[in-house]
């Protein structure tokens, strides 16, 4: 087992306990792995570091929605390279690019880190201006200004359940919007 | 959107997360399936007439056995299925056993009768109606059994779709069993097997379209 490996699961073990600093550590390093493994990748299909940094977006967001999927019991990387390899064949399909992905292994999602953070071509000001109020006051809240669930819950005057279901809710919406852009723009 | 903005979104206040939430959500799908199944066929066909007789119940608890493990083995592969680069768990091949114990069984009751009844014994009185039947009844467990992969990420989209229609056919043909009057192995190798096929190809053609995340 790889250093990497051993890493990056005891920060997903930690972040699934709510561990908030370990998740922002593991994300961190998530994202430099595949910003340089989707430049790789669609460097292939002439698509440059905008498009790498939208798929990065794309996944990181898939990787938070679906993170109640990965089984602590298992290695960690196998789980993050399916993830971002169903990604990078979605995203190639929505853009009707009939090509064909070639098999990679699981460590391939691990091989390189790419800081070079560029900026997608998703504004998070205006999807979020997409979503019903109260899913939005939640984000807001809890997401962006780092208030606490009770606190949202009182000033989007809902409950605090309420505001755990939009915030899951408007995430949601907002991983189909940036997938449905990735459509739009290249479709 | 800057990604180390998209990080700190993702990592301002993050919950615990329910780790049995996968396994429980298709189990209890599987189950609310189930229910409804049963309830279908109560208020269409109604359970056989003959029920109290030792025979019904041999016949019956056969079927039903050999449903129950086609359900149980699928709903452990699909939970597997459910996660991203799971390797834990039942191989597909398990998948299979149940339908070739059953047809092992099938071709044993067979040879030991004269090949004048093999007809009557393959056939029975109602093939139609088990063939049509078990595929209808199975369309309420699919959509809830597709409902609750949703919320998981299967990655492998037909074959997530085929165990799901498998286990929609598997819950469906418990339910006609308390129905189904036609008492031979054979009739339940080919007509149980056949439709719950049926139901498991109808599953992998829909899977990419209604699982797709």
């Amino acid at each position: 087992m790889t250093t990497s490996e051993m890493e990056l699961k005891a920060l997903m073990v930690a972040s699934l306990g709510g561990d908030a600093a370990s998740y922002r550590s593991l994300l961190d390093r998530l994202s430099s792995r595949l910003r340089a493994y989707y430049k790789g990748k669609l460097a292939r299909f002439g698509r440059g570091a905008t498009e790498a940094e939208d798929l990065v977006q794309e996944v990181l967001l898939a990787i938070h929605l679906k993170r109640h999927t990965y089984d602590t019991g298992e290695p960690f990387t196998p789980w993050l390279h399916t993830i971002a390899r169903y990604k990078l064949i979605d995203y190639l399909r929505r853009i009707r690019t009939a090509a064909s992905v070639p098999l990679d292994e699981d460590s391939e999602v691990l091989a390189q880190d790419d800081n070079a953070g560029a900026e997608s071509s998703h504004d998070i000001r205006k999807l979020l201006g997409r979503l019903p109020e109260k899913v939005r006051c939640s984000i807001e809240c809890v997401k962006l200004e780092g208030r606490s669930v009770a606190e949202a819950a009182e000033r989007c005057g809902i409950s605090e359940s309420g505001v755990k279901i939009n915030i899951h809710r408007g995430l949601r919406s907002l991983s189909a919007f940036i997938a449905r852009e990735a459509k739009n723009e290249n479709g | 959107m800057k990604t180390d903005d998209l990080v700190a979104m993702l990592s301002a206040n993050v919950e615990p997360v329910d780790r049995g939430l996968v396994g429980r959500t298709i189990s209890i799908a599987v189950t609310a399936g189930a229910v409804i199944a049963l309830g279908l066929m109560l208020a269409a066909l109604g359970v056989r007439a003959d029920l109290a007789t030792t025979h019904a119940v041999i016949f019956l608890s056969l079927k039903v056995v050999f449903a129950l493990l086609v359900v149980g083995v699928a709903v452990r592969y699909l939970t597997r299925l459910a996660r991203p680069g799971a390797r834990q768990g039942i191989s597909p091949f398990t998948i299979a056993l149940p339908f070739a114990a059953i047809a092992l069984l099938g071709a044993i009751s067979l040879g030991g009768a004269p090949s004048s009844h093999w007809n009557k014994m393959i056939l029975g009185d109602e093939w139609l109606e088990c063939l049509l039947s078990i595929p209808i009844i199975a369309i309420v467990p699919f959509a809830v059994t597709i409902f609750a992969v949703r919320r998981a990420a299967p990655t492998n989209l037909v074959r997530a779709g085929a165990v799901a229609g498998l286990i929609a056919g598997g819950v469906s043909a418990m339910a006609y069993a308390l129905h189904c009057t036609d008492d031979s192995l054979p009739f339940v190798a080919v007509w149980y097997g056949a439709t719950i096929v049926l139901c498991t190809l109808a599953g992998a053609a829909l899977g990419p379209r209604l699982l797709r995340w």
